[in-house]
């Protein structure tokens, strides 16, 4: 494989997502898992990028870093005064890890196995966004799960407020 | 152009993280991390297939978005659920959260 300016970005961005995820599930701080939580976010997002999907990657910064990374640092916040435990794991953390591993291994296995040395026959359509948004709104296209995805976002809205409230 | 299988090995590895980090951490707001981990995964392949397999249909894209929808869901009321516990019982350790058990 030659390197190429897109081979770089893939290395940087699969280190930063595979980096991140291991600081998320192996840090004892939480905020310091939330940072890393954020790292694998942008990585992802980069991976998007890399998929020719521009709009995922903005919605990935928009939705995931500017919301849930950040709904999930105000929480590790406001719960902080339980925050100095000294284990961060519980009593089955090594079947946990076994468990991880095998589905590693099954997973290398089938990826390796199925889809090695698979490229890319067609270029992306460049109106692929106009597209989408014309079938968000199209009974031939996404109309019904896009209007039951804003009911479920308000039901989940409105749910968060009433569990959350004093 | 990088190859599917190199996309597919860091969502897979991705995954096993996020099982581990569910299965394995005692706060419960590590354990929610755990899981955007693994939806993270998820879309990560569904964008790689429908890059490399069908990039002229919508449906893998369509499907990503419905999964961030679901996953802001999620966090939202999970994170309502945590606070709300931790109001009441003083703890964020999923193990010590256990009324419920019989």
């Amino acid at each position: 494989m030659t390197i190429t300016p897109e081979t770089v970005a893939f290395a940087i961005m699969s280190v930063l997502v595979l980096g991140g995820g291991l600081g998320v599930v192996s840090s004892r701080n939480l905020i310091h898992a939330a940072l890393y939580l954020a790292l694998t976010l942008f990585g992802v997002a980069g991976l998007y990028a890399l998929f020719e999907a521009p709009f995922l990657a903005a919605v990935q910064v928009l939705v995931y870093l500017g919301a849930i990374a950040v709904l999930v640092t105000i929480t590790i916040m406001v719960t902080r005064r339980l925050m100095g435990i000294t284990e961060n794991v519980n009593r089955q953390w090594p079947v946990a890890a076994l468990i991880a591993v095998l589905a590693a291994a099954i997973l290398g296995f089938v990826v390796i196995s199925q889809f090695a040395g698979v490229y890319p026959t067609q270029a992306v359509p460049p109106d692929t966004i106009e597209r989408m948004g014309q079938s968000f709104a199209s009974h031939q296209g996404f109309l019904l799960p896009f209007e039951v995805a804003s009911v479920l976002l308000l039901a989940a809205m409105i749910g968060a407020i009433v569990v959350a409230r004093d | 152009m990088i190859p599917l299988h190199l996309y597919l090995l860091v969502s897979a590895g991705l995954f096993c993280m996020g099982i581990y980090g569910v299965l394995a951490r005692r706060n419960a707001v590590a354990i929610l991390m755990g899981i955007e981990l693994m939806l993270n995964a998820v879309n990560i392949n569904l964008v790689a297939f429908w890059r490399y397999i069908s990039p002229e249909s919508l449906n893998g894209q369509v499907f990503a978005i419905f999964v961030f929808a679901v996953a802001a869901a999620e966090a939202a009321v999970g994170l309502a659920l945590i606070i709300s516990i931790y109001r009441n019982r003083e703890t964020v350790i999923a193990e010590d959260v256990n009324i419920l058990k019989w």
